[in-house]
């Protein structure tokens, strides 16, 4: 969309700076290559196997690697183990993308208000944080899906609700820090509103932090839905990685490649989440990438 | 022990500020207990009704009445909170027994499970974190540091199902499942020894997360500590690096890593549930499994309740261990 690019782009742009550091992180790049594919399996599922995951396609315990076309083998009912993982692909990113978006519109306003306001608004706030984080996450995700019945909203909201605390305390702490710097002072000056100080100076220089922190909560709410879904709480009408080692945990002895698979699936989504946040901050951070040695 | 008083005196006050918070907190979760089981769905009369087998009206509102399910909202509200107070967690209709009483028999073996898990990673996770600070961007370093990040992704139910799989159902190494061996006659020392045999694989798969999460903060931590100006001095002082790490790097940095491990309490119970759910251990994890899949909730909200008490009184102790440890530690503002 440049309409006069530039001739020549400093050699030191701070975006090109960034792709830069962000690629010389072997680990980020695998990650990133993984994820790609991972994104790609899950929008193409429809496409690849456009029958449900939950039709009957073969005998049933089918081995894999033993019959072309099923390259996973199929479990219990005869249904087809990579049709499965391609469509369980769509329900971990989607928990892990919109939980992730949900517990930031939570925990970024909270935050922001407690470090910008002080006083009493951060006293509450703190507070309410605090008796989140003392609450065992998991153990409060798996009663609020059993109460609030098992589906997709109830879980993605559960998985929100039980990631939102430490976000809040992180956008705090930037602002606390980013509240006495000369720019705040210069945008009070000029007579801008609370509000607009937070929302327009404040917050985007906190986006970074905010960012790292996003992408590990995504992998935090994969494995956390993966979880879910292992004890049964997951949705009845889609199929999920973890319902799929859940289903087949009876059978282990006879069928491993049922709940191998899928866990291979996890593994490598959370994995390469994990390993871009790392690549995320270095690139961030350059000077804090390497520990002094 | 003159010189002790003063110190204690110290401890006392922060420490029953401590107390007192604490209480609050719990009192918190009650409530949100109590709302939690307004919200379950499920009229508890009608519940209670179809299984003792009788659905007529008269008798529904005969047993709303006597549990006090007709009074209004913050008058139950105050009967559940002195109830919880008096140790009543609530009537299991499906298992025909209180609450506390299915509780108080399986928290036996899920604190043995944990605390063995907490005391297996905080151990492991401190040794290696040690050794990848030591050889900081080396190879045993990225080695160490690879495989934690792998423990990090890695499902915890799915660990202990590959460990089943491998050690028990392969290689036929350890136990898979249960507490003790089932129709075993052994007794004392023989029996401690059956389920210390079953404790191996859920403590270790249980541990291995948290072992990464250890390590990766004990690794940070030394490195950071390592920075700082009186290890320069120690090194100038011609202390041999081993000497410097143990004396002066080690003591300074393992006080986060025990602030952040009491924090990660919370974690271990829910991880608890995973694990005791595929190993059949009978602790209060695997009875949230089973409430959850009979629908119980009085027992599923009962074990929420027990398991966030656990996790507080956790907090406490580590909080006093800390204080104890490092006596420099203020009253909190």
């Amino acid at each position: 969309m440049s309409v006069a690019a530039p001739p020549l782009p400093r050699p030191t742009s701070p975006l090109k700076g960034f792709v830069g550091r962000f690629a010389r992180n072997k680990g980020a790049v695998f990650g990133l290559i993984v994820l790609i594919a991972v994104i790609a399996i899950a929008i193409l599922a429809p496409v690849l196997y456009p029958q449900s995951p939950w039709r009957m396609v073969q005998r049933p315990f089918l081995p894999p690697f033993t019959v072309d076309g099923f390259p996973f083998g199929t479990d219990t009912l005869g249904r087809d183990v990579a049709a499965g993982l391609a469509y369980g692909a769509q329900v971990s990113l989607i928990v892990g993308l919109i939980s992730t978006a949900v517990a930031l519109l939570i925990g970024v306003p909270l935050g922001a208000a407690a470090g910008y306001f002080g006083g009493i608004v951060d006293d509450v706030a703190m507070r309410i944080t605090e008796f989140f984080q003392t609450i065992p996450s998991f153990a409060l995700a798996i009663v609020l899906v059993a109460i609030l019945q098992p589906t997709l909203t109830s879980i993605t909201l559960a998985i929100a609700i039980v990631s939102w605390p430490p976000v809040a305390r992180l956008v705090r702490a930037e602002v606390l820090s980013l509240k006495t710097r000369e720019f705040v002072d210069a945008a009070r000056l000029a007579g801008l509103t609370n509000s607009q100080i937070l929302i327009r100076e404040v917050l985007p220089n906190a986006v970074s932090p905010i960012i790292v922190m996003a992408s590990l909560m995504v992998a935090t709410a994969i494995l956390l839905e993966s979880s879910l879904s292992f004890l049964g709480l997951g949705d009845p009408n889609i199929m999920s990685w973890g319902y799929m080692i859940g289903a087949a945990r009876t059978v282990i002895r006879t069928a491993w490649w049922l709940s191998f698979f899928p866990g291979v699936a996890i593994l490598l989504t959370v994995l390469a989440l994990n390993l871009i946040g790392e690549g995320l901050n270095d690139a961030f951070n350059p000077r804090l990438s390497r520990p002094s040695s | 022990m003159k010189g002790r008083g003063p110190f204690l005196m110290a401890l006392a006050g922060p420490i029953f500020s401590r107390l007192v918070k604490a209480a609050l907190t719990l009192l918190a979760i009650v409530i949100l207990n109590f709302c939690l089981i307004h919200m379950a769905p499920g009229d508890p009369a009608a519940v209670m009704a179809g299984e003792a087998g009788a659905a007529d009206e008269k008798f529904i509102a005969d047993l709303r009445e006597r549990f006090g399910l007709d009074q209004p909202f913050h008058i139950q509200l105050f009967n559940y909170v002195g109830g919880v107070l008096q140790g009543d967690l609530g009537y299991s209709y499906r298992q025909q027994a209180p609450v506390a009483e299915l509780i108080l028999d399986r928290l036996p073996a899920t604190l043995l499970l944990t605390l063995t898990a907490f005391g297996v990673s905080l151990t492991l996770g401190i040794i290696f974190g040690v050794m990848a600070s030591a050889r900081v961007g080396k190879t045993t370093d990225s080695l160490i540091t690879g495989v934690a990040l792998l423990f990090y992704a890695t499902p915890l139910f799915w660990v202990a199902l590959m460990a089943v799989l491998l050690f028990s159902v392969k290689l036929g190494w350890l136990p898979g499942f249960g507490y003790s061996t089932v129709g075993g006659e052994e007794t004392g020392i023989w029996y401690a020894l059956d389920v210390a045999q079953h404790l191996v694989l859920p403590a270790l798969t249980l541990g291995l997360f948290f072992m990464a999460i250890y390590l990766r903060m004990t690794r940070a931590s030394m490195l950071e500590v390592a920075s700082m100006d009186f290890v320069k001095t120690a090194r100038a002082k011609g202390l041999s690096a081993r000497v410097i790490r143990r004396r002066h790097i080690l003591r300074n940095a393992l006080l986060p890593v025990v602030t952040l491990a009491g924090l990660q309490a919370g974690q271990l119970v829910g991880g608890a549930v995973l694990t005791e759910t595929v190993f059949a251990w009978p602790g209060i994890g695997r009875l949230m499994f089973e409430s959850l899949a009979a629908r119980d909730y009085p027992t599923l909200l009962g074990v929420f309740l027990v398991s966030a008490a656990m996790v507080i009184a956790f907090n406490i102790i580590t909080d006093i261990v800390y204080r104890i440890i490092d006596p420099r530690i203020g009253a909190p503002a």
